[in-house]
């Protein structure tokens, strides 16, 4: 299918998947075997300017769109999921600044993310504050000219690699989510610490920590808009970031087919490629038709919210449901076309099922995207009623 | 620093053509990619540009269509390019080659340091590079697999070898030509794509690099070639098979006897 790219959006496709396929591929395996944080990818994505393209041009980036930022995320995600969550995991840390910031902060932290010399993280879940973002204990009062920062924010991805974090703390926990604050922590600061790095069962090249802060005092212009926002900037960020997680899914989800349309094509059975077999050929076009729908989603999802319209929480989180949804299914499928040989560590259509598992999970669980989206319908329903 | 690499096009490996009856390589309507070593050569000297700060110029010679080659390495970081383009230079041999290059060095003037990849893979002389440091007066270095240090005037390089290496010390500048085992040349950035895109050469004709007119060319060109050919596949080895493999040494020490190699 042509999706009527911009010829911006084709160089970075393809500079995507170059790199994807050049240098990603052939170490992926061993990375998540390793659970090794893929710096050196990190670093050719950053040299290929890659991390520059959710950055506005002022401060040093490409002032590409989310569409672009998804074209990225599909072709690493072809390769990897792991380095992929990676990567868009410094775009999650850099939104609530890219939102909300002010020309300070942006002009200090916004370049060196953009060049992908330093990276960037967003700490929202606790132990306790999952899908109930209110249920954050994490605390930041103010004294003097700083803010105390106490708490434990959790899974934490980029956590111990990235430089600069934003964190929602609670800046006056009796306002409840409106007592939340958005603030800028960088790796160093005396009180800030890591946690012990997460096993997990996908995306294994990725770091997952905690990041424990005990009377860690950070500066009050280290504030991220006002007092009281965090909880807003928090949520304006997913939902700027959910459609590059559904990409993520969409990447996994190709990977994952490609490899069961090459292996069916090869292993023969009764005589035959199994390809030849309805049995397989059905689940094969179930598998591209649901791929395609899922491509054909993001993309016009991405290129609505590249217009800046008010309200796109809902079209967003359709994006990252459905892709992330059929992305299970479709690498599910993809071990059962190839049977014991799917199952196994050789191949990698096993890593693509492990990797797509939390697409449903993260940046909101699918169960809270069909909220998020049966809310905003009957939000837009009811102002239609006025 | 300025330092400028030469870089040539080369037929696509895949689709190499000779022309039967001249004996030469087919170079029109084939595909074209930069000579791999040449985009070593690039990555060295982007690596001391990152380090030292500067410019990094690339110098090539050929037909308009070279133009897709400059581009190419424009996009990798490279700063500039400059093109010898003139029917004139056509047919030209190793040593005319090197004359004109030496030309359009005088054209550009001031420079630091010259890498080159070792051979092309087309012709494989590995003859360009030498040439041109004697046409330049300057102290050459080949087969070079790692720059120990530079910085202005200084250079410290590994050769390779046949018996292993040589540590090599020289004063700057001097013509550099790099083997594949020096490193991994970056992929092309979309900053570089997108300069890439719209980047078209200088180019230098004849006229303004001011050459002897009897050294360009294939009339500047001592050396033709008669005729190319693939050379015979030498013999198929024999197998040493069947049995455990102390039986297989000891057949294999038989053969080795036998064709009075050792005794």
């Amino acid at each position: 299918m042509d999706y009527l790219l911009s010829e911006q959006q084709i160089f970075i496709r393809d500079t995507a998947r170059e790199i994807a396929q050049k240098k990603i591929l052939p170490v992926r395996a061993e990375l998540d075997e390793q659970e090794e944080f893929p710096w050196d990818i990190i670093k050719e994505l950053a040299a290929a300017d890659l991390f520059a393209i959710f950055v506005p041009e002022a401060y040093g980036g490409l002032d590409a769109g989310i569409l672009d930022v998804c074209l990225a995320m599909e072709e690493i995600s072809k390769a990897c999921g792991g380095v992929a969550v990676s990567y868009a995991s410094s775009a999650l840390g850099a939104f609530p600044i890219l939102l909300y910031g002010s020309e300070e902060q942006k002009q200090k932290y916004l370049p060196d993310i953009a060049s992908g010399k330093k990276l960037a993280a967003f700490g929202l879940t606790e132990a306790g504050a999952g899908s109930d973002a209110s249920g954050i204990q994490t605390t930041a009062l103010p004294d003097g000219d700083h803010y105390v920062l106490n708490g434990t924010k959790q899974w934490i991805t980029n956590g111990g690699e990235a430089e600069i974090y934003t964190v929602i703390a609670m800046t006056n926990k009796a306002r409840g989510i409106r007592g939340a604050s958005a603030l800028i922590v960088e790796k160093g600061t005396p009180g800030f610490s890591f946690g012990k790095k997460e096993k997990k069962l996908g995306i294994r090249s990725s770091s997952t920590r905690e990041l424990i802060f005990e009377d860690c005092r950070i500066p009050k212009e280290n504030l991220i808009g006002k007092e009281g926002q965090g909880f807003l900037a928090a949520m304006k960020t997913l939902d700027k970031s959910r459609p590059g997680i559904g990409a993520q899914a969409l990447g996994i989800a190709q990977g994952a087919y490609e490899e069961a349309l090459r292996y069916s094509r090869e292993r023969v059975q009764f005589g035959k490629p199994i390809s030849s077999f309805q049995a397989i050929q059905h689940m094969l076009a179930d598998m591209a038709t649901k791929i395609e729908a899922a491509r054909a989603l993001i993309y016009s999802v991405a290129r609505y919210m590249d217009t800046n319209p008010k309200d796109m929480s809902v079209e967003s989180a359709m994006a990252k449901l459905y892709a992330s949804d059929i992305a299970m299914e479709v690498t599910v499928d993809a071990v059962q076309i190839m049977g014991g040989y799917g199952y196994m560590r050789e191949y990698p259509t096993e890593k693509y099922m492990r990797d797509a598992k939390i697409t449903q999970i993260y940046e909101g669980t699918n169960q809270i995207q069909r909220n998020v989206i049966a809310l905003g319908l009957i939000k837009r329903s009811a102002g239609k009623g006025k | 620093m300025k330092i400028v690499v030469c870089v040539k096009q080369v037929p696509d490996t895949i689709n190499v053509r000779i022309n039967e009856k001249t004996g030469t390589m087919e170079r029109e309507g084939v595909p074209t990619m930069v000579n791999p070593y040449d985009l070593y050569a690039v990555e060295e000297a982007l690596r001391v540009k990152e380090q030292h700060g500067g410019e990094v110029m690339v110098l090539s010679m050929g037909p308009p269509q070279v133009q897709d080659a400059l581009r190419e390495v424009i996009s990798m970081g490279v700063d500039d390019a400059r093109l010898l383009c003139d029917r004139e230079f056509a047919g030209a041999d190793t040593l005319a080659t090197s004359y004109t290059l030496a030309r359009g060095f005088a054209r550009i003037g001031e420079y630091d340091l010259i890498y080159c990849g070792k051979p092309a893979i087309d012709g494989d002389t590995a003859q360009v590079g030498p040439e041109l440091a004697e046409h330049l007066n300057l102290p050459f270095i080949g087969f070079v697999r790692k720059i120990r240090e530079v910085r202005p005037g200084f250079i410290c390089a590994e050769r390779m070898t046949d018996d292993g290496g040589e540590v090599v010390e020289s004063s700057l500048p001097a013509v550099v030509s790099v083997v594949k085992e020096i490193n991994e040349p970056r992929l092309p950035s979309l900053r570089g794509k997108m300069k890439a895109k719209s980047f078209e050469a200088v180019t230098w004709s004849a006229a303004d690099l001011e050459v002897d007119r009897e050294r360009i060319g294939l009339k500047g060109s001592p050396t033709w070639v008669v005729r190319s050919f693939t050379p015979e596949p030498r013999g198929g080895g024999e197998i040493l098979a069947g049995g455990d493999s102390a039986e297989i040494a000891s057949k294999l020490a038989e053969k080795i006897r036998e064709l009075g190699v050792c005794s």
